[in-house]
């Protein structure tokens, strides 16, 4: 039994302006102890996937299960097997993190966590905030005290909901090794991310979304290996010959060009010695999954994968 | 009826206002005192509702059953509103929460809140006219009637607004009218005929001329008919308001 299942969800919002179609007809699964990625541009339908998993919204149609249970026959199951890391800061400036810690245990039923929670806050460092009130909090503070909230109750399935966006590189460190943590114990990770670094490091597999389609769905290692490029990347403020433009990815100094083998290696540094661009800190590499879903996104025509 | 969790639920929403009891129990106990102090400085020797009772002694019950009413529908509205608003209320919609367990716990702190406001106004107030109880069973029927129901009522508008703005306008709007306009200062007897007809369309009404029987004995209609409209009306809203919550109207999209 998968832990997540998603079959033919489609999801359509309508409002005054019209119907937007958010989903259409996404199935995949994600098996027990899984590290999944879930990525995809802004507007893409990740948002809408997880609030369908999660009962804050109900799929227009098709199935989603947690650990079996369905979030719509059989909510209470499936949210008891599910702890959700919203993305917003959200916080209730009435109570203080225990306080609040105390409360979420106790609407999985769980009375006297006590243990557990102040493990939680060990963990996460917040053992010396117990008792200061949320607001009082930075946001670094609270974006850890929402991943406590998550985990009260040990849910089997964990879902993260851009968890390192905006955070600062020390804490994101943290948060990586604490989730990383959770996996490696048994805990089943779904996380969605703008930040390919972290999916490339930390999922076993990828989904990418693009307009409410899955257009990819591997293991991370075989979306690499799919790309089998080499990577081109130097700096320069020259710009760059009209046709390698087109086909470069510049941001800023930044230029990368994919390269398919060492002959049109050659050949790209031949045009830019003869165009007089200066070039620093050449590196030739391999593709990463910004490549790859650079790659995918931008693909003319929809191949959809499921 | 599925109830685990309603009693966490009931106790972080207690917590909630009594974390702020000046705010949310204090104050209102002072308003009614104010409008004690002077409706009853005013017309204490010029108005006499019901035989041999001073104004003041029938002013008072008016204003315990008005606090009742109006801060227990404050303590779900307001509630429901901020956490919707502020975003918190997703901790609450990703628990196992049965749509039951919501609205016991919301209306049940709503009752509390109602409850501790009314019974701070009575004591208060106790000092300026000595209470009598001649019925008190409607005292006690018709506050905790009166309390749950004003509790749905505040959990419907909280479900249903979506801005402050909103919510102000019903509390303005519809609440505080039905309220002041049941005959807290007044005998509806002494309106002209058409308004006293308008009042017995409001179910406030009943409330309070229920809940004013429990203390002189005289009341302006049957206690009974009282109950059967107060019943009635509660069994109405909460039938809504359980309905609103297990449709998941303006949570779940």
């Amino acid at each position: 039994m998968p832990a997540v299942s998603f079959s033919q969800v489609a999801k359509t919002y309508t409002g005054p302006r019209g119907s937007f179609q958010a989903l259409d007809g996404v199935s995949f699964t994600i098996e027990r102890g899984e590290f999944f990625g879930l990525l995809g541009p802004n507007g893409a339908g990740k948002t809408t996937l997880i609030s369908i998993l999660a009962g804050l919204a109900s799929a227009s149609s098709g199935q989603v299960t947690v650990m079996g249970h369905d979030v719509r026959t059989d909510y209470a199951a499936a949210r008891k097997a599910l702890g959700i890391v919203p993305q917003e800061l959200v916080f209730d400036p009435f109570f203080t993190v225990r306080e609040a810690l105390r409360i979420q245990s106790g609407y999985f039923g769980i009375r006297n966590n006590d243990a557990w929670i102040d493990e939680l806050l060990h963990n996460l460092g917040l053992a010396d905030k117990a008792g200061a009130n949320m607001r009082q909090l930075s946001g670094g503070m609270k974006r850890r005290v929402l991943v406590a909230q998550a985990l009260v109750h040990r849910p089997p399935v964990i879902v993260l909901d851009e968890p390192t966006a905006g955070v600062d590189v020390e804490l994101r460190q943290t948060l990586w090794a604490f989730i990383a943590r959770l996996n490696r114990e048994g805990h089943t990770v779904l996380l969605t991310t703008h930040y390919l670094e972290e999916a490339e490091a930390l999922c076993h597999r990828i989904g990418m979304l693009k307009l409410g389609h899955l257009v990819a769905l591997d293991r991370t290692a075989e979306l690499l290996r799919g790309m089998a490029s080499t990577m081109l990347r130097f700096k320069t403020d020259h710009a760059l010959p009209a046709a390698m433009a087109t086909r470069a990815r510049v941001t800023g100094r930044i230029v990368q060009l994919k390269a398919h083998d060492a002959a049109e290696v050659e050949q790209l540094l031949a045009e830019l010695r003869q165009a007089g661009v200066p070039i620093e800190d050449l590196e030739i590499g391999r593709a990463d999954l910004e490549d790859v879903f650079l790659d995918i996104m931008q693909a003319p025509a929809l191949k959809r994968v499921a | 009826m599925r109830l685990a969790g309603a009693r966490t639920l009931f106790y972080k929403e207690v917590l909630r206002f009594w974390k702020v009891a000046f705010q949310t129990v204090a104050a209102p106990v002072l308003t009614a005192v104010m409008y004690l102090l002077i409706f009853g400085h005013v017309l204490e020797d010029r108005v006499q509702v019901f035989q041999g009772v001073g104004y003041t002694s029938f002013l008072i019950p008016g204003l315990v059953m008005m606090s009742v009413l109006q801060n227990s529908f404050a303590n779900s509205s307001s509630s429901l509103i901020q956490s919707k608003i502020t975003g918190n209320l997703v901790f609450l919609l990703v628990t196992p929460l049965s749509h039951w367990a919501w609205f016991v716990a919301y209306v049940g702190a709503s009752v509390v809140r109602g409850l501790t406001v009314g019974l701070g106004v009575f004591v208060v107030t106790v000092w300026f006219a000595p209470p009598s109880f001649a019925q008190p069973w409607w005292i006690l029927i018709f506050a905790a009637l009166g309390a749950g129901m004003l509790g749905s009522l505040g959990l419907i508008a909280g479900l249903w607004a979506e801005k402050f703005d909103q919510m102000a306008a019903f509390q303005n709007f519809i609440i505080m009218p039905m309220t002041f306009l049941s005959g807290v200062f007044y005998s509806v007897k002494s309106l002209p005929g058409m308004w006293q007809a308008v009042s017995h369309l409001n179910p406030f009404f009943y409330m309070i001329d229920g809940f004013r029987c429990g203390f002189f004995g005289h009341s302006d209609v049957s206690p009974w008919l009282s109950l059967a409209i107060v019943g009635g009306s509660f069994l109405l809203v909460s039938g809504i308001a359980l309905r609103l919550l297990a449709s998941g109207y303006k949570l779940r999209h």
